[in-house]
């Protein structure tokens, strides 16, 4: 039986039709496509957004509480940012597809966002000089926080050709507390709520995946040259 | 010697500009957008009551009933209002037991029968640091336990939520220990300020606000007001509250509003008033929420840094 738009059956005879040239895989169909695809975009998708939400918030379209809506959309969508930017080179690993074109637009954006989240707590949520300050030396989530934050800051200041000419292999070194500052981020999430919720707990799963990966490929890159 | 108003919601506030007034704060925050406002400050809270009235304004009924705690429905603010709706609230009943002359399973209409149906207006302190300002409708749960006859040895009062997987979905998840739990000392429940409360804003208890029977007791943190109560038992024991038996170290059996006292993640020191837009500094929370008249008696000689 003939179903309505079945498309295998059409790839079937496109496929078996003689004289037809072999199909390039479909990540470098990908991959072509991208290349017509700038990076710069994203910027201005980085600037129109927190804009928008706090838009949004002065005119009382989100929600309640917009203070608390504002803090957790744009620190949720930094840690969102943030773990596209490390899922970069595993996908290349593993389907061939290479986002490496977009990733430092990843990164610093994941960067603008948590420092946006940082901002909303500092000067519309918390607003209390002394409370801020207990909180830093007090709080576990707001600890490892901040500690996520410090950790990604000299990487977006050096996330610039000019620092990675300068800084040779060190670069690399230096970069991969992309992965520390990520799980660090996801567990702030994890223990700010109250009880165990599941929405922090996969992205905390996630993060751990693609660290996994990562871990993975290093050892069997390792094994292979040893 | 207790004040009673003889306003009406319906007189005092019309629905529709009660319902209409976010859109006015709403304008009102645009406007005020380009006023520098100094970035870091608290407000000051002069509260005064009148009766068991606060003189604060209340939050509208929209902020009242889209901003819900009720994790049977959801962890998200806006879950409870999203799914409630499934929620069946008639035909209810109440178990009533344990240290009491008269137990039984009471009917709805049973339990409320009789009762002296008060409006207050209470403020509302969540342990999570938001506040609001809530009117609610209902009866003093002294006059419940009077009517079913509390015994000599009774010391507590526990309170159990509606356990029904299947109209409450947060239940189908083991985010906490299900049935919810609450509890009360026995004098406690006997303040005139503890409220077993029936509507807001003059109308039935909206589902999403622990219909058709709730507790309300306002100087404690908001989740020892337990929603949609089907169960209440007078025991000798302390009961162990659902948050509690959840995490000890952070959440208490008393969980009365405490400035000094803060959760080990966060601070108590100071709240956000729900409703007073993007800008609104927080404000000072105050010991008891601000009944300390009504209530710090009970307490005195305990220490409420280990009582948290």
């Amino acid at each position: 039986m003939v179903r309505p738009f079945d498309v295998s059956l059409d790839l079937k005879a496109i496929a078996m039709t003689p004289n037809a040239p072999p199909r390039e895989p479909v990540s470098r169909r990908i991959n072509s496509a991208l290349r017509k695809v700038p990076a710069w975009p994203l910027y201005i998708l980085a600037l129109i957004y927190p804009a928008w939400l706090f838009y949004q918030a002065v005119t009382g379209t989100l929600g309640i509480d917009p203070v608390k809506e504002l803090e957790h959309t744009i620190g949720l969508r930094g840690l969102q940012v943030l773990i596209a930017t490390l899922c970069v080179t595993p996908l290349r690993k593993y389907t061939g597809v290479n986002l490496i074109r977009y990733r430092r637009a990843l990164g610093l954006i994941g960067f603008w966002f948590i420092f946006l989240h940082l901002n909303v707590w500092l000067f519309l949520d918390v607003r209390n000089v002394s409370l801020i300050l207990a909180d830093l030396v007090k709080r576990p989530y707001i600890i490892i926080g901040m500690v996520a934050f410090a950790l990604l800051v000299p990487l977006a200041l050096t996330s610039n050709t000019l620092s990675i000419r300068k800084l040779g292999r060190n670069w690399r070194r230096l970069h991969w507390l992309a992965y520390p500052a990520t799980v660090l981020g996801a567990l702030h999430f994890v223990i700010l709520v109250k009880g165990w919720q599941v929405e922090p707990l996969v992205y905390f799963a996630i993060v751990l995946a693609v660290l996994a990966t990562r871990i993975s490929i290093k050892r069997l890159a390792l094994r292979r040259s040893g | 010697m207790r004040f009673k108003s003889e306003l009406k919601y319906s007189e005092v506030t019309p629905r529709a500009a009660y319902l209409n007034r976010r859109q006015i704060m709403a304008a009102a925050a645009g406007t005020g957008l380009l006023a520098a406002t100094p970035a870091f400050a608290q407000e000051k809270v002069d509260v005064s009551f009148n009766g068991f009235d606060t003189s604060e304004k209340p939050n509208s009924f929209e902020e009242i009933t889209n901003y819900n705690n009720f994790y049977e429905f959801g962890t998200g603010k806006e879950d409870p209002a999203a799914n409630a709706g499934q929620l069946t609230t008639d035909p209810w009943s109440v178990e009533i037991g344990g240290l009491v002359d008269k137990p039984g399973t009471y009917d709805l209409a049973d339990v409320i029968g009789g009762k002296d149906i008060d409006e207050r207006i209470y403020r509302f302190r969540c342990v999570e640091g938001w506040s609001m300002v809530i009117p609610w409708n209902g009866f003093e749960l002294n006059q419940l336990l009077a009517q079913v006859g509390v015994q000599p040895s009774a010391k507590y009062v526990r309170f159990e939520t509606l356990y029904r997987p299947d109209e409450m979905p947060g239940q189908r998840r083991a985010i906490l220990d299900w049935p919810y739990v609450e509890g009360l000392r026995l004098d406690e429940a006997m303040n005139p300020l503890t409220l077993m409360a029936t509507g807001l804003y003059g109308e039935d208890l909206p589902k999403q606000n622990g219909a058709p029977l709730r507790l309300v007791v306002p100087w404690k943190y908001g989740f020892k007001s337990i929603k949609s109560i089907v169960k209440i038992d007078l025991t000798a024991e302390e009961p162990v509250n659902t948050w509690k038996d959840a995490n000890f170290r952070e959440y208490g059996f008393y969980s009365n509003v405490n400035p000094t006292v803060n959760h080990p993640r966060w601070s108590q020191a100071q709240e956000r008033r729900i409703g007073g837009g993007v800008f609104a500094k927080p404000q000072e929370t105050l010991m008891f929420n601000g009944y300390g008249d009504w209530v710090a008696d009970m307490y005195a000689g305990m220490d409420l840094t280990k009582f948290f």
